[in-house]
């Protein structure tokens, strides 16, 4: 049977290899371990996709013992998850797990759509990679978004009459629209109960399947490099990719170096500054969800507050919420907005860089404009940053042709 | 251009920095460390809070445990309800009569010094903010929550404040119009141990998990090393 597999030796004999002939682990594996060739210049932009698969687990693991206490009804929700915090045992560890797992997810993906915009990464023939990288994403939103909801404090509460209210703007059917979504004329334990049906079953499955496809699309073209050089171009007589390196061991055993780190992070986090000062678990949350008062400040979490900063900046509902969405949406078309004949920020101009300088600049400023009370200096700020925001993305098929660019090289120089 | 260009963002900044932020709160300075400052703090909450204040989410239990504190001790100076010693912290005062007597039930401080921005400097501030106010129906007002259904239940300690007006009739500050049995230091100090109590309240697991961090970190320290020398071994015959 071996002549299946012929880019390796798979078990023959004995119990894996009467399972091998059978059902074929091993001969599936390999292609995409220790006979996946990656680029050899993997830099540190390159660990927050490993990352992000591990923060996937530990949301899925903690969430797992989470649901053995939590209790998904209004009434009960709340107490539940002081109960989970005081007479659980280690159940304080496993909620701050949980809770900062979800704000660490969203800077690794952030981080991780970054290394993507600037190498290029979503070039030809990685387009299906973006855009399944996309569905995540979107997936994401919507698991953290009911995920929020689930502690049934007051910024859960309101937080969730803010976002269902915002299908209210679609036209005709809207007030229909968000009675179904909730399934009751207010919020109540018929949401939170849906909420969690989502959040526990739905979603993961939907994340866990967008990742399968991810990977898949990823090993079948073959990872970028800082470079944005084609490996695939120049191969040994074997048909290996002579500037690539197998996946296992060398990025498995880099991977965990950067594991390491990073949990070392998480760690000062959770065990010191588990709430990063309302930043990750907001002290109005610790309130319980109550329908008769609206706090003075109702906002997202940080880490969907550019998207929030860009809604409140319309002063039209149905704009502003056409606004936030198209936000996420226009993200989707990247690979056809960027006609740039290089894919790394290494081989492109000054114009690419200044413009992708700005844009990270005004991301971050969106963000922190969503937590702020928004005056009305608040709001021009917001107004002229979203408009750069979109402009970077509309005029992108522009500047990336006028750029200046520098010729690839056909072989990747040294590894960092 | 660039100059001026920072000149105008520097200027803007403060105007942008403007929310609303509600009251300045006093830092607290308790030492979350201090067992015995939190046991004199629980000794004031019993004796001062818990007649209408319950803390619904603590266990008397587990209060003596993390207080190094034992059922007897609990028992006869600090449980004045029939509570048995495994049960939460229930307010003697029901929520109906709460409401009754002062229009709205005494809220649980389970979790005051989370749910409240600043934290236990809230609750610090808050209990040193007291005025005497003729016009609220308990006689007493507060500048961090403004008419707060409240009274100053700690007033023989600290004495009776009197708010000292600005020219917009606003309170500008308070002054200690007549002394009560503590010294304004000694009063400072009840409050910082009460503060403390019910920072401990609001996170009974934190002293666990500030002393298990320690361990995680230094494993976690040792083993991104011995991860960084492997990688090290591994990459050795990549060019």
């Amino acid at each position: 049977m071996a002549g299946q597999y012929p880019n390796g030796d798979v078990p023959q004999k004995g119990l894996m290899g009467w399972i091998e002939s059978r059902l074929p682990i091993a001969g599936f594996l390999k292609p995409h371990t220790s006979e996946y060739y990656a680029p050899k210049n993997f830099n540190v932009w390159y660990y927050f996709g490993s990352l992000a698969l591990l923060v996937l687990v530990n949301q899925i693991v903690t969430g797992i013992w989470l649901t053995m206490n939590y209790k998904p009804s209004a009434a009960e929700a709340f107490a539940s998850v002081e109960y989970i915090m005081r007479d659980v045992e280690w159940g304080w560890l496993i909620r701050y797990m949980h809770s900062t797992g979800a704000s660490m997810f969203f800077i690794v993906v952030y981080l991780h759509m970054f290394r993507g915009l600037i190498y290029g990464s979503y070039q030809k023939p990685r387009e299906l990679v973006w855009l399944l990288g996309m569905f995540i994403f979107l997936a994401l939103m919507a698991e953290a978004f009911f995920g929020y909801v689930l502690p049934w404090g007051q910024m859960s509460y309101w937080g969730a009459q803010v976002i269902i209210n915002l299908f209210g703007a679609v036209p005709v059917i809207g007030p229909e629209l968000t009675e179904w979504i909730r399934g009751d004329y207010l919020i109540s334990d018929a949401t939170l109960n849906r909420f969690f049906a989502l959040h526990v079953i739905a979603l993961p499955l939907v994340i866990l399947l967008l990742v399968v496809l991810h990977l898949g699309a990823l090993h079948e073209v073959g990872s970028n490099n800082p470079e944005g050089i084609d490996i695939k171009k120049v191969k040994n007589d074997k048909g290996i990719p002579l500037d690539g390196i197998p996946f296992h061991p060398y990025y498995t055993v880099k991977d965990i170096f950067g594991v390491g780190f990073f949990l070392i992070l998480c760690a000062f986090i959770l065990f010191f500054e588990p709430t990063v000062g309302g930043l990750f678990l907001e002290h109005d949350n610790f309130n319980e969800a109550n329908p008769l008062v609206t706090p003075e400040h109702i906002k997202p979490v940080w880490y969907f507050t550019p998207f929030y900063a860009m809604l409140r900046a319309i002063p039209d509902k149905l704009l502003g919420v056409a606004t936030m969405g198209g936000a996420v949406i226009i993200l989707f078309f990247l690979p056809w907005l960027d006609r740039s004949p290089v894919r790394s920020i290494r081989y492109r101009g000054l114009l690419t860089k200044v413009l992708i300088a700005v844009f990270v600049v005004s991301f971050v400023v969106l963000g922190w404009l969503g937590m702020q009370s928004g005056s009305t200096l608040q709001s021009w700020v917001a107004r002229a940053l979203t408009f750069y925001y979109f402009a970077f993305f509309i005029t992108m098929p522009i500047w990336t042709r006028i750029d200046a660019t520098k010729p690839v090289p056909q072989r990747v120089p040294e590894h960092d | 251009m660039t100059k001026r260009l920072m000149a105008f963002v520097l200027a803007c900044a403060p105007a942008l920095a403007l929310g609303s932020t509600g009251p300045t709160l006093e830092h607290s300075q308790i030492n979350v460390n201090d067992v015995a400052s939190m046991q004199r703090g629980a000794s004031v909450f019993m004796n001062y809070c818990a007649g209408c204040h319950s803390l619904g989410f603590q266990r008397y239990s587990r209060m003596a445990r993390d207080l190094g504190l034992t059922e007897e001790e609990v028992a006869q100076n600090l449980m004045f309800t029939d509570a048995k010693f495994g049960e939460p912290i229930k307010a003697a005062m029901s929520a109906e009569e709460g409401t009754k007597w002062f229009g709205k039930a005494p809220p649980d401080l389970s979790l005051v010094a989370r749910n409240k921005l600043g934290g236990p400097d809230w609750t610090y501030t808050f209990l040193k903010s007291f005025y005497a106010d003729d016009s609220r129906p308990s006689g007493w007002n507060n500048t961090v929550l403004a008419g707060a259904s409240m009274p100053h239940v700690l007033w023989e300690l600290q004495g009776v404040q009197r708010p000292v007006l600005n020219a917009e009739g606003q309170v500008e500050r308070l002054e200690l119009a007549s002394p009560g049995s503590l010294s304004p230091e000694d009063y400072d100090k009840t409050v910082r141990d009460l503060t403390n109590f019910l920072n401990y309240v609001g996170e009974p697991s934190a002293s666990q998990r500030r002393s298990v961090g320690v361990g995680v970190l230094a494993f976690l320290a040792v083993f991104t090393f011995l991860a960084w020398l492997l990688k090290k071994e591994y990459w050795k015959d990549v060019h």
